[in-house]
């Protein structure tokens, strides 16, 4: 979007850092997807040095991440980039989800979001989220997330583009 | 809405008691008005010191992440833990070094010295200035709340079981009368030869 102009229907806002993290981004236009590129190749860079089993965990590549953003905030023209980081961790077998915004403050959340999303979802998924939640359940919650946010936002919502981090990668998924 | 101190809110008290000391930080992380995480600790442990950061929740990170680096560098040099006091005049400096351009934190000190066996507790502004007490310290958006709490609940030589209570009650009604923080608590109570950290859970409103 570009004011009231619609650009482009399915923008996609994510980058894949390494085979089980993935990180979606919002933020000024220019800014975005300049620092999303320089951290995956950063990202793909310390893969391709090291062994490619040997690859930056979840919770390795979101301080990374909050590093490169905080050091970026005190110089003379910051990102402004807000972030969602989800990524499995193959050794310890388990899902992480960072929430980082553009001052670089970062915190492990169980669920998250940025923008207007974060007025119309936050409370849909406190009531409806569980520790234990399914796959299944998981795109049923987030259909009731989409429900809302075509019903309250006043604009005309191009829909979701939904992402799966496994144990075996990450794979687009229909919702 | 814009200080950066009060932007993600958050609050820390420490307290003095018999051959103790206590430090108490809540776990809200919030954008304003809204709360983005409940599990956000404040109070980092470095050896047999304590330190709690509130304010900007970037630079509560980035400083207790620059502390790691120093107090360890400290402990490979010295081949030791790095002393209360000691650790106090280490963060006053290098709040200081940022003189022109601050971190935008209010940090609080707790620990027992490991030598003369005496609690310690001590604040600093944003820049590095250095406020002693016998009693307690407060900070963060709560502040005031704490201040008024503390100044009511708080006595001399309290023990270990006493000094919890004390500082779980001020934490707690104070982040109450705050929308900025809350939303649960941890309490280290500090003793010469234990440390007991308990989890409060509070208001989740």
């Amino acid at each position: 979007m570009r004011g009231v102009t619609v650009l482009k229907e399915e923008d996609d806002k994510t980058r894949t850092l390494n085979p089980h993290t993935l990180m979606a981004f919002s933020g000024e236009a220019g800014d975005t997807v300049q620092f999303a590129e320089y951290i995956q190749a950063n990202v793909q860079l310390y893969g391709m040095r090291n062994n490619s089993k040997w690859q930056l965990s979840p919770s390795a590549v979101a301080s990374f991440v909050r590093r490169e953003l905080a050091k970026s905030l005190r110089s003379r023209k910051p990102y402004y980039v807000n972030l969602l980081i989800g990524g499995f961790d193959t050794n310890t077998n388990e899902p992480h989800l960072y929430w980082l915004d553009y001052l670089a403050a970062s915190a492990r959340t169980p669920y998250s979001a940025h923008g207007y999303a974060q007025y119309y979802c936050l409370s849909i998924l406190d009531k409806h989220h569980n520790p234990n939640i399914t796959l299944e359940e998981g795109q049923k919650l987030l259909r009731m997330c989409h429900e809302e946010l075509v019903k309250r936002l006043p604009i005309d919502y191009k829909g979701l583009l939904v992402k799966v981090i496994r144990a075996d990668g990450i794979t687009e998924l229909e919702l | 809405m814009s200080n950066p101190f009060s932007i993600n809110g958050g609050a820390v008290v420490a307290m003095v008691g018999k051959d103790c000391v206590a430090i108490a930080c809540d776990l809200r992380l919030g954008m304003q008005a809204l709360t983005v995480s409940n599990d956000f600790p404040k109070i980092f442990n470095y050896g047999d010191v304590y330190l709690g950061l509130t304010g900007l929740a970037t630079d509560v990170t980035t400083v207790s992440e620059m502390f790691r680096y120093k107090v360890n560098m400290y402990r490979l040099r010295e081949e030791r833990d790095i002393e209360p006091e000691t650790m106090a005049n280490l963060v006053s400096s290098s709040l200081y070094e940022k003189r022109f351009g601050p971190y935008f934190v209010s940090p609080v000190i707790a620990g027992i010295n490991p030598h003369s066996q005496k609690p310690f507790v001590c604040g600093f502004d944003s820049i590095g200035c250095i406020d002693f007490a016998k009693d307690f310290i407060v900070s963060g958006t709560a502040s005031d709340q704490l201040f008024g709490t503390c100044e009511s609940l708080w006595e001399p030589d309290m023990e270990p079981e006493d000094l919890f209570e004390t500082i779980s009650q001020a934490m707690l009604n104070s982040v109450d009368r705050d929308a900025l923080s809350g939303w649960g608590a941890h309490v280290y109570v500090i003793t010469k030869d234990k440390v007991v950290k308990r989890l409060l859970k509070g208001r989740q409103d």
